[in-house]
This record gives C-alpha cells, structure tokens and sequence, in this order.
C-alpha cells in the first residue's frame, strides 16, 4: 500500500498549499448549508408538539455540541500523531483547533442554558452532561494556557499533546453520561440515523446544520494551520512562492 | 416565537457571533502571519 500521501502531510510547504487550495471548497459549502440550516430550522421546521418554538434552540445548541466533541477528538488525534511520530505539523494542526473547539464549547453550553430555563426551569444544573460539557471547556483553556506558558515550541508541543490525549477520555463520557447517569439531558436524538426520532420536516435542517458546522470547522482549521506552519517555519526559502503578491 | 424569543433569538445571536469571530480571528491570524513572514524573508535578503 502507497504510504506517500501520508508522508507527504508531514510536509510544511505541502501543507501549506494543500490548505490554501481546500479552504474554497470547504468555506463556500459550509456558508451554503449553514444558510439553508438556518431558513429550515427558523421557518420551515413545525414548531415541536411538547416545546413549542422554543425546541428551535436545537438547530444552533446541537451543532455546537457535535463541534465541541468532534473538534477535541480531531486535536488529540492530532497531538497523538505529533507525539508518536514527531510530526510538527500535527502539533501545528492541534494548535489550530483549540479556539475553535473552545468557542464552540462555550457556544453549546451558553445556548444550553438558554434552552434549559424555560424547559427544565433553570439556566444550570450539575447535571453529569451540562458538567462534563464544562471539564471540556476547561481541557481547552487548559491546553491551550499550556502552550501559551512554555516558552520552547518544542516542550510546549510535547506537553500540550499529553494534555490533549489524556483529556481524551471526556469526550465518550460526554456522549455517554445521558445515558450511564440520571440526567435532566435529553438522550440522543440525532446520533440514531437508524432509528430518527425526528420528523424529517425537523431533521434536515438539523443535519444542514451539522455538515455545515463540520464544514465550518475544516476550513477554520485549514485557514489557522496556513497561519501556524508560517509561523513555525521562520524565514524558509520555500515562502516565498507562497507569499508572493 | 410562542412566547419563547427571549431564549431562542439571544441562542441564534451567541452562535452567529461565535461564527462570525472565528472566521475573522482566523483571517487576521493568517493575515499577521503571512506580514510577519514577508518581514522576516525580508531581513535575510528574501523578499
């Protein structure tokens, strides 16, 4: 089996073009669905029989939440790849995704909280998932305060990458504490494609929203590498094709 | 909104602006990288 393709990622200049070509393409899509995301889920989708219009909460809470999860486990996938292999670029493609991972945490828990007052009566409760939802937020800061305290690029890519994938071990007890714990969460809705629980008048929109967020996240990503390999990368000759005017 | 838009529109205004931050943040962190890169290509010489 050809391997080149995967050695070649670990390549800054490589990178760095492959991100500028993709970002198009991931960036106009993601515009697209999140648009048709939002006129569903606002105008098309009924209002829901027990919340009312207040459920609409879900087209913007559950996109976030699948990027909080789906963006920590791409960072320690990445930081393990930087780790195992010495792979700068990983340790670059980590880095990028923690803002973003974090916004879109505190984005999930913020329009959580929107949606728990009028349904369950409160904006919190330490409730296992609204808790450990908040313990990712914290993995961010956290990995992220850590690279900012290490002066050498080097440690602080070994030391954040450990952060990252010992912290890994969040994320299915996110998914799963619906489920393992007595929660005021509901249980999963979407994650059932066999099984929807939704009318599709109700989940196309929502899944919109989904391939529209991921989207989002990959050319966000692509965009904060470009940014991270120039930055690692000093004054290498090879820029100068790629910063030409 | 049924008497919900106090919840719904602020929920739809967080994550818009967490939206809209990001692709700006981004823009301007790739956009400060590449003038720190010319720069620094050309104080060696390297424009």
């Amino acid at each position: 089996m050809d391997f080149t393709w995967f050695h070649r990622l670990g390549s800054p200049p490589h990178v760095y073009r492959l991100a500028q070509r993709l970002t198009p393409w991931l960036a106009w899509p993601a515009a697209l669905l999140i648009l048709g995301g939002l006129w569903g889920g606002l105008v098309l989708a009924p209002p829901d029989y027990q919340q009312g219009d207040g459920f609409r909460i879900i087209y913007v809470h559950a996109p976030s939440a699948w990027l909080s999860l789906m963006v920590y486990t791409t960072m320690a996938v990445a930081a393990a790849v930087g780790l195992i292999w010495r792979i700068k670029v990983a340790h670059a493609a980590a880095a990028s995704c923690a803002p973003v991972g974090a916004s879109f945490t505190a984005a999930a828990l913020v329009t959580g909280s929107l949606w728990g007052e009028p349904m369950w009566g409160t904006y919190w409760q330490w409730d296992p998932r609204l808790t450990s939802e908040l313990v990712l937020l914290f993995l961010y800061l956290g990995y992220m305060g850590l690279r900012a305290s290490i002066e050498d690029p080097q440690r602080a890519d070994r030391a954040s990458a450990v952060l990252a994938v010992v912290g890994v071990v969040n994320v299915p007890i996110i998914h799963y504490s619906v489920t393992w714990w007595n929660s005021l969460h509901q249980a999963a809705t979407v994650m059932q494609l066999a099984r929807p629980k939704m009318p599709g008048s109700m989940l196309v929109p929502l899944l919109l929203m989904f391939f529209g967020f991921t989207l989002l996240f990959g050319a966000l990503l692509l965009v904060r590498l470009r940014a991270e390999v120039l930055d690692r990368e000093r004054a290498n000759s090879w820029m100068r094709g790629v910063l030409a005017p | 909104m049924g008497g919900y838009a106090a919840f719904v529109w602020p929920a739809y205004a967080v994550t818009l602006a967490v939206i809209v931050l990001n692709v700006l943040w981004a823009r301007r962190l790739l956009r400060r990288a590449q003038a720190a890169a010319r720069r620094r290509l050309a104080s060696r010489g390297e424009p």
